[in-house]
């Protein structure tokens, strides 16, 4: 055997490996394409082979074909073959390409499940891991079904290695498979707790991926995280954990005030990373948005972090401290800021300090002599893009605030006099904009300067001409302004009157200059202003006093409009905004009555969905009424079934034995129809009182969402069950219905809106169902001590008694002489109803005879049918066409060869086996109804024509449907 | 998570590229090449991160990226990533791979990218980090190859000589394309302990 691998190995030590595809694909740069396609004919021969070393070989040199771009799916079932290869070598190379070709859409990964659960299930470690590693990367909604149980199992395997994969890959499990979620929960928080550190931080970065986007639902995990980010030295679960935190807070207000201390803690700490610096900061700016004062006490710290020489964390902490801004240590923050601007390097970070800068002092600058001095500083700098802003502030602050004008024209006046300091690189230069600003306001608060004329000359230099357009014209407009102004001044002295003569030579010089510019605005001001200065020149010259009449060209003072000011006028009595002052033209009003009846039937359409349920708003009395009749309808119909546990047998499991002594059999029974009524009162009622101490609107829309999820049946389906719940709806849901929902505007197939699920009131999912079984001591000893057991699935749980680990079993409370059966009842919770399953179980029990007595073991399987989660309900004819209308359900249907059998008959048999109640019988047709314990409707529509059965049938739930379709069929090939 | 990590060459080969979401292999390659395009005009001396590429989700996405003498290595990361953080660990994993290849050099990704894998997966899983601490993954990786080497056995050994001999008479193979000085040019700043 050994000399025959040898020789297998030598023949193919000569085959291409890996290296030697890659030195040749190196070897052939001219005619790469070529030469992989050789190679691609050679894996295709290697693959054929039967020698699985061959294959792996081919498919590892695939691996890196795919690399290169190359579609290898065409080898993905011989991929799966390397994966099931017995050697960890192979299973190795398979798995990683399937990792990287493989997709949801590979229609060889169904074949893959077994192997992956052998491998998960391998007593060797890298198997396993291997395998784990693998499907994270291909994993799809059906390998997560089938294989959420076993990866969940491993959570708690006893190597850490597997354990930190398992709890890892769970999130891709939940993504695919929400239902997962919940009964995977608990366990996972355990592993928060574990005492690896890679366990423990696999489990936090699930939990933050989670919490990311649902965190409301990971609330209650704060006091667990906060004792984490406490004791943790794992840098990576710091990381998350703040971010968790970053995710929470803004939920919990009072969370902020606990967070402060050790995240303070861990900025000051000196071991701590700068990672960690950044982190703390982003999360402190979090909690400022709810606890201001707690971050204000930082404050220091944070002007220190301005210093880092890390520009994310300079960044951080700049927003963090333009949150805290109070007006008391505005100046002071403001200052240190400044000094910043000026060490600032690259102009993104300065651009960013300065509009922080801004938008601190805009909001809340309380001296705005300061402020316009600080404005000015900023115009220092150079190559800013935020020119405008600082422009529009200036204005702000000079219309508003009418006690500084005189300081900020002044200082404008300066601005204006220095102006080339600014335009020295005008074209890529933003700050330029500032002398927008400061022209305008020397112009119009022109009394205020201290030499006008000065001012006015500098307007008028050449140089302004290279200012862009917008500037100029605003330059011309004001210094016509100031031209006013400065005549008053000349001709109110006893000075002769040439002076004021020169000052409209000295415009008449100028103002070509802007008479010539090829912005148009420029142009057309500069020559309407000319010819004024030219016509105010000749009546100088005739000795005209014009001074007051130019200056009344620019009378009136502008006063600054809030953006809301015309909402808070108040509409005079009297007025009718909404009347037409004259009658439109009756063509557009023919148009505009289509439209309005289009909109009306919309509407209609819409308000008879909506008054659809009203018909349930029937007074108890009529409703008593309705359950009279209905009871008498029942008790007339043959086919209607009571609710009685002998009538509800489902099944009967013979389970035959090697051993000849002991047998025993399972009757399974739902007698749910109580309980779930009651169950689901319980839970109308509870979330009734949830909804009137909480007006919130989003716990509403919650709990709805919560209630759709459960039975994919929206509201619209549930109002037409029976009438018992009827004044229920029409109280709770309505409103909701109307209400628009937040979620809308989601994007439906977010994964995540799956995995919104309320972790903290898990048995509100939960069903239960009880299963009777039969035991029966068919040997001839005395049998004692029976404990029952079942495996759990993640889908169903056999109940325990508090304190039971999940594999303890239940014991029997009774023994068993020869001859004598007996009943126990076991309760399951079932979350998911739409598949059968089948549950493994033991029984143990000790069989006692006059000598001796021995441990026995006897295995059973329970077979939980989707049938026995149907309840018979029944319905009235007119709910039930209503139902049907209603359009929720989906359609299926079967046809049933050669039954011979009278039709009524045949309709008990419906009736019997599968819980369904006749709703109408006309001749050889039959409506049928049931309902399952989760509330999905069911409708069947049975014919019969020649012994041929055809049954057509509606469900909300298709799965559900199906699987129950095929039970019937089976019910009837038996018989 | 991680969408994707992707490491190439000075002139944009790629030497691994590992996508933790299905694109088709146009559209890998598109996306390596856009990535590429992104990275490699940036400065040496400017940050580590910059946005996704359209095609990998835009500015959703982020990334990070790091220069080691001949090749880049890119992490495309969503926001529930720390930016630091995975800066980080793409130093915990060219120290790794470091560690594995005895002086990694370009040549050893280029030959054995399927060893590059293996190291990978046992750091990241499914876009998710698995391991930042350095120590566990190299016994992890050991432990595999020795596993591997073990089940080659005897068998092995032949297939190996004749490799070596295919090395053997190899003028084009010289190291020198050599990472570089891993622990000179990025200072242990910021490893994790």
């Amino acid at each position: 055997m050994a000399l025959k691998i040898v020789k297998g190995s030598i023949d193919r030590m000569f085959d291409k490996n890996l290296q030697d595809l890659v030195r040749g694909i190196r070897n052939h740069k001219e005619d790469e394409a070529k030469y992989i396609s050789t190679c691609i004919d050679e894996i295709k021969q290697e693959l054929k082979q039967d020698n699985i070393a061959v294959k792996a070989n081919a498919v590892c040199k695939l691996t890196y074909l795919q690399m290169l771009g190359y579609d290898v799916s065409w080898a993905a079932f011989n991929i799966v073959e390397v994966m099931s290869s017995s050697k960890f070598t192979y299973k190795r190379i398979g798995y990683l390409a399937a990792s990287q070709c493989f997709h949801e859409s590979t229609d060889v990964i169904m074949l893959t499940t077994n192997q992956i659960r052998k491998d998960l299930s391998s007593p060797n470690q890298y198997d396993t891991g291997v395998a784990l590693t693998g499907l994270s990367c291909f994993v799809t909604p059906d390998l997560a079904r089938d294989l959420a149980n076993d990866i969940m199992t491993l959570m708690s395997h006893t190597k850490p290695y597997i354990r930190k994969k398992a709890v890892l890959i769970m999130y891709k499990v939940f993504l695919k498979y929400p239902e997962s979620l919940r009964p995977a929960f608990p366990r996972l928080k355990e592993k928060l707790e574990d005492p690896d550190p890679g366990v423990q931080s696999a489990a936090v970065n699930v939990i933050c991926e989670l919490a990311r986007r649902n965190p409301k639902n990971y609330l209650s995990l704060a006091p667990l995280f906060f004792k984490l980010m406490t004791s943790s030295t794992n840098n990576w679960v710091l990381i998350k954990i703040i971010k968790l935190f970053g995710a929470l807070t803004p939920l919990e207000p009072r969370l902020g005030k606990k967070l402060i201390e050790p995240l303070t803690n861990l900025i000051h700490s000196v071991l701590s990373l700068f990672i960690v610096k950044y982190l703390g900061l982003l999360a402190m700016s979090k909690i400022l948005k709810t606890h201001p004062k707690s971050v204000q006490s930082h404050k220091d710290l944070i002007l220190q972090c301005l210093d880092d020489k890390d520009e994310s964390i300079r960044l951080r902490a700049l927003d963090l401290l333009y949150g805290m801004v109070s007006k008391k240590n505005l100046m002071e923050i403001v200052k240190k800021l400044m000094l910043h601007v000026d060490k600032a390097e690259g102009t993104t970070y300065r651009d960013e300090l300065l509009t922080k800068i801004i938008d601190i002092c805009s909001q809340r600058a309380y001296n705005c002599l300061w402020y316009i001095s600080i404005l000015v500083e900023l115009t220092r700098l150079e190559g800013t893009r935020h020119g405008h802003l600082i422009a529009s502030q200036m204005l702000d602050v000079a219309i508003r605030v009418k006690a500084i004008r005189a300081f900020a024209v002044a200082q404008m006046a300066t601005l204006l006099d220095n102006a080339h300091l600014l335009t020295g690189n005008t074209q890529r230069n933003g700050i330029c904009e500032v002398l927008y600003a400061a022209a305008w306001i020397c112009g119009e608060f022109s009394e205020h300067l201290e030499e006008p004329m000065a001012t006015l000359e500098a307007m008028l230099r050449p140089k302004v001409a290279t200012l862009p357009g917008h500037i100029q014209a605003v330059y011309v407009q004001n210094a016509a302004k100031l031209f006013a102004t400065v005549l008053r001044g000349q001709e109110g002295a006893p000075a002769d009157s040439t002076v004021a003569q020169e000052t409209s030579q000295l415009l008449i010089d100028r103002l070509p200059l802007f008479v010539q510019s090829s912005n148009l605005e420029v142009q057309e001001r500069a020559s309407c202003i000319l010819q004024l200065v030219k016509y105010i020149q000749k009546l100088q010259q005739k000795d005209v006093e014009v001074a007051e009449e130019v200056t009344a060209l620019f009378a009136g003072e502008l006063n600054p409009v809030a953006p809301k000011a015309q909402k808070k006028v108040p509409v005079p009595e009297g007025l009718d905004l909404d009347v037409w002052i004259n009658e439109p033209p009756s063509g557009s009003e023919s148009e505009d009555e289509g439209r309005k009846s289009k909109g009306k039937a919309v509407f209609a359409k819409d308000e008879s969905r909506h008054t659809k349920p009203r018909y349930t708003e029937v007074d108890e009395k009529e409703l008593a009424k309705r359950r009279e009749v209905r009871k008498a309808e029942q008790a007339n119909n043959p086919f209607y079934i009571k609710a009685s546990p002998s009538s509800q047998k489902v099944r009967r499991h013979s389970v035959s034995k090697p051993n000849p002594s002991p047998s025993f059999s399972l009757r399974l029974w739902m007698p749910m129809s109580d309980q779930y009524v009651k169950l689901e009162e319980e839970r109308r009622e509870r979330n009734k009182a949830d909804k009137k101490k909480k007006k919130d609107k989003k716990k509403r829309e919650k709990g709805e969402k919560g209630r759709r999820r459960r039975g994919d049946s929206g509201p619209e389906s549930e109002e037409d069950i029976t009438p018992a719940h009827m004044v229920d709806i029409v109280t709770e849901e309505m409103p909701e219905n109307a209400l628009p929902s937040d979620d809308d505007d989601k994007d439906p197939n977010d994964p995540h809106k799956a995995l919104n699920i309320d972790l903290d009131n898990c048995p509100l999912m939960d069903y239960q169902v009880v299963v009777s079984v039969i035991f029966e001591n068919k040997c001839d000893s005395f049998i004692k001590s029976m404990e029952f057991n079942v495996l759990d699935s993640l889908n169903s749980k056999l109940q325990r008694p508090d304190g039971a680990g999940p594999h303890d079993g239940l014991i029997v409370p009774f023994q068993l002489p020869p001859g004598i059966s007996n009943e126990a009842r076991f309760i399951f919770s079932v979350q998911n109803i739409v598949m059968p399953q089948k549950l493994k179980g033991t029984l143990t029990f000790i069989v006692k005879t006059d000598d001796s007595s021995t441990h026995e073991k006897l295995d059973f399987k329970l077979h939980f049918t989707c049938t026995s989660y149907l309840i018979t309900t029944p319905c009235y004819s007119d709910a039930y066409s209503k139902l049907l209308e209603s359009g929720d359900l989906k359609g299926c249907s079967l046809k049933l060869e050669g039954v011979n059998q009278p039709f009524h008959h045949l309709l008990a048999r419906i009736c019997f086996h599968h819980h369904f109640s006749v709703v109408e019988r006309i001749d050889s047709c039959a409506s049928m109804y049931s309902r399952s314990i989760q509330g999905h409707h069911m409708c069947l529509l049975v014919k019969t024509a020649d012994q041929t059965v055809s049954i057509d049938a509606k469900c909300d739930e298709p799965g559900l449907l199906g699987n129950v379709l095929d039970e019937i069929k089976l019910t009837f090939s038996q018989c | 998570m991680i969408k994707a990590i992707l490491i190439f060459n000075n002139h944009g080969k790629p030497r691994l590229s590992k996508f933790y979401e299905h694109y088709s292999e146009d559209t890998e390659q598109q996306i390596i090449r856009e990535t590429f395009h992104l990275v490699s005009k940036r400065d040496e001396n400017v940050c580590n991160f910059l946005e996704g590429g359209m095609l990998i989700g835009g500015s959703e996405n982020k990334l990070i990226c790091r220069h080691y003498a001949t090749l880049y290595f890119v992490f495309c990361v969503d926001s529930s990533e720390s930016e630091l953080g995975i800066l980080d660990l793409i130093q915990v994993f060219v120290e790794t791979l470091d560690k594995c290849f005895e002086n990694v050099c370009e040549l050893d990704l280029i030959f054995h990218v399927d060893k590059v894998h293996n190291i990978l997966a046992e750091m990241v899983m499914g876009g998710m980090v698995l391991e930042t601490n350095m120590n566990e993954i190299i016994t992890q990786v050991d432990a595999q190859n020795k596993m591997e080497k073990s089940e080659a056995g005897i068998a092995g050994a032949p297939a190996r000589a004749v490799s070596a001999v295919k090395n053997m008479n190899l003028p084009e193979m010289p190291r020198n394309i050599n990472i570089g000085d891993i622990s000179i040019k990025v200072p242990n700043l910021l490893s994790f302990k």
